[in-house]
């Protein structure tokens, strides 16, 4: 780091492309969320029923909870290994701001999960009867949604991180915080496949992701300063 | 000044221990009278509503439980940002011991919801938008109270709790709208609807007094609580083996 500025984007890049590069580097950890989101999917249709009209009418929810269940899983992976080797220790004592380097992470986070899942959503779409022609909306909602999903989440993984088992725990601090990104997701896919106007919800996932990004940082590094001293 | 070094005194555990023990019996008789007037009131002396005949009165538990749910919940995050923001241990005290009060709240509003809702409904449960944002106030509480026993340490544990239950504060009016614009969204029952343009004084009488009467149970309760958490916080201080000695 000697001869860098010392600024808030450098901290940002440099946290951004090293969580990447590790991320690369466990390509299994990589492939893990989506085939998780794959077989939960494909778990739908074989214990309800392979009629299309069914599948078309739960598909929404089906995604959308899937995609969420698929993040939540993932979201140790924010700090995990960070906290085990001691690095995580040393980011909190950086010079730069501990929410920058926070943000670093949970962007590295999404694209290496939130992203990937939204690219392959459409292939598990057409696998529910989706119609072709509104995937544009299911992955302009899972653009939205799933930053914020890896936003609040990093909340949670850093009030657990310090603890043994945090598994089950993070799911119950997490997912009632993220019930109104999956009523505004899940609602926008639904109304789309019945030609309604969109808008609001997108105008809406939007608006929390941007609440989100502003507030997040702060209460992640927050409560990365509690659970680590 | 003189508040401030008051307020000082008050928050050190010893002298907490000392004034809300000595409170203590105020608050609990002040329930007791309260919720006698407004049982009374509320079952004795208000008319029977002219369309749900008797059955309303749940009403009398069950307002005040709903609105105690609310209440409870900004004291606590209210205490646990004090907490965090100047130190004080005694707020964080404060916050977690609301918790477990806070989501019994909750949990009595959802249960007499329900059974004043089979005979008016027709069901135990409907997705209505204020049943569910209060079902998801519960979950919240929850997750507060769950983190809060995860940590070993009390310190952490308090801060980590408190950190969640601000996050969930942020939270509960985009649960609540996001709720609501679902249900909207989806048609629900309509028969929820609440639609009473003004209530009758001798029905508001006692629902207001039996609302105090809520309010004044929480702070007694919160003050037992408080106190044997800060008994057993301090429990390698001095005064607290004098205490024990003497009791």
């Amino acid at each position: 780091m000697e001869g860098v500025p010392n600024n808030a984007v450098t901290a940002f890049t440099t946290i951004f492309r090293r969580d990447i590069k590790l991320a690369l580097r466990h390509r299994s950890e990589l492939i893990n969320p989506l085939a998780f989101f794959v077989i939960v999917v494909s778990l739908f249709p074989l214990g309800l029923s392979t009629d299309s009209r069914t599948l078309l009418q739960i598909a929404p929810a089906v995604l959308w909870i899937s995609a969420l269940l698929a993040t939540m899983l993932s979201l140790e992976s924010i700090f995990r290994s960070d906290y085990e080797d001691g690095s995580l220790e040393q980011l909190v004592l950086s010079e730069h701001p501990l929410s920058v380097i926070v943000l670093g992470k949970v962007a590295a986070h999404w694209c290496t999960t939130g992203l990937l899942l939204t690219l392959i959503s459409p292939a598990l779409a057409i696998s529910l009867a989706f119609p072709p022609q509104k995937l544009g909306i299911l992955v302009w909602t899972l653009l939205l949604g799933t930053p914020t999903l890896s936003l609040i989440g990093s909340i949670g993984v850093a009030l657990t991180v310090g603890l043994r088992r945090g598994g089950i725990l993070l799911a119950l601090l997490i997912l009632p915080l993220y019930i109104p990104i999956l009523i505004f997701g899940a609602s926008a896919v639904d109304m789309s496949i019945d030609d309604l106007d969109v808008a609001g919800q997108l105008y809406l996932l939007a608006a929390l992701l941007v609440l989100s990004l502003t507030l997040t940082p702060f209460a992640t590094s927050a409560a990365l300063r509690v659970t680590l001293e | 000044m003189r508040f401030f070094r008051y307020f000082h005194r008050f928050s050190s555990p010893r002298e907490f221990f000392r004034i809300a023990g000595s409170m203590i019996p105020w608050l609990a008789a002040a329930t007791i009278v309260l919720l006698m007037i407004g049982l009374y009131l509320g079952l004795f002396v208000a008319p029977p509503d002219y369309q749900q005949g008797e059955s309303y009165r749940i009403m009398f538990i069950h307002v005040p439980s709903a609105w105690m749910s609310l209440f409870v919940y900004m004291v606590m995050a209210g205490a646990a940002a004090i907490g965090l923001i100047w130190r004080i241990k005694l707020a964080h005290v404060m916050a977690m011991s609301s918790a477990p009060i806070g989501a019994s709240f909750t949990f009595l509003a959802l249960v007499t919801g329900s059974l004043w809702g089979k005979p008016m409904w027709g069901a135990w449960w409907v997705w209505d938008a204020r049943l569910t944002s209060e079902l998801i106030l519960l979950f919240l509480y929850l997750g507060v109270m769950a983190l809060y026993a995860a940590f070993e340490e009390r310190r952490t544990a308090q801060r980590a709790a408190g950190i969640l239950a601000i996050v969930g504060v942020v939270n509960v009016p985009i649960i609540h709208y996001s709720v609501m614009w679902w249900n909207t969204l989806h048609q629900g029952p309509t028969v929820s609807k609440f639609d009473a343009p003004s209530i009758h004084p001798s029905m508001l009488a006692p629902l207001l007094i039996m609302s105090v009467a809520f309010t004044v149970f929480y702070a007694t309760v919160l003050l037992m609580r408080a106190r044997w958490d800060v008994l057993d916080q301090e429990q390698r201080s001095n005064w607290v083996d004098e205490y024990l000695e003497q009791s």
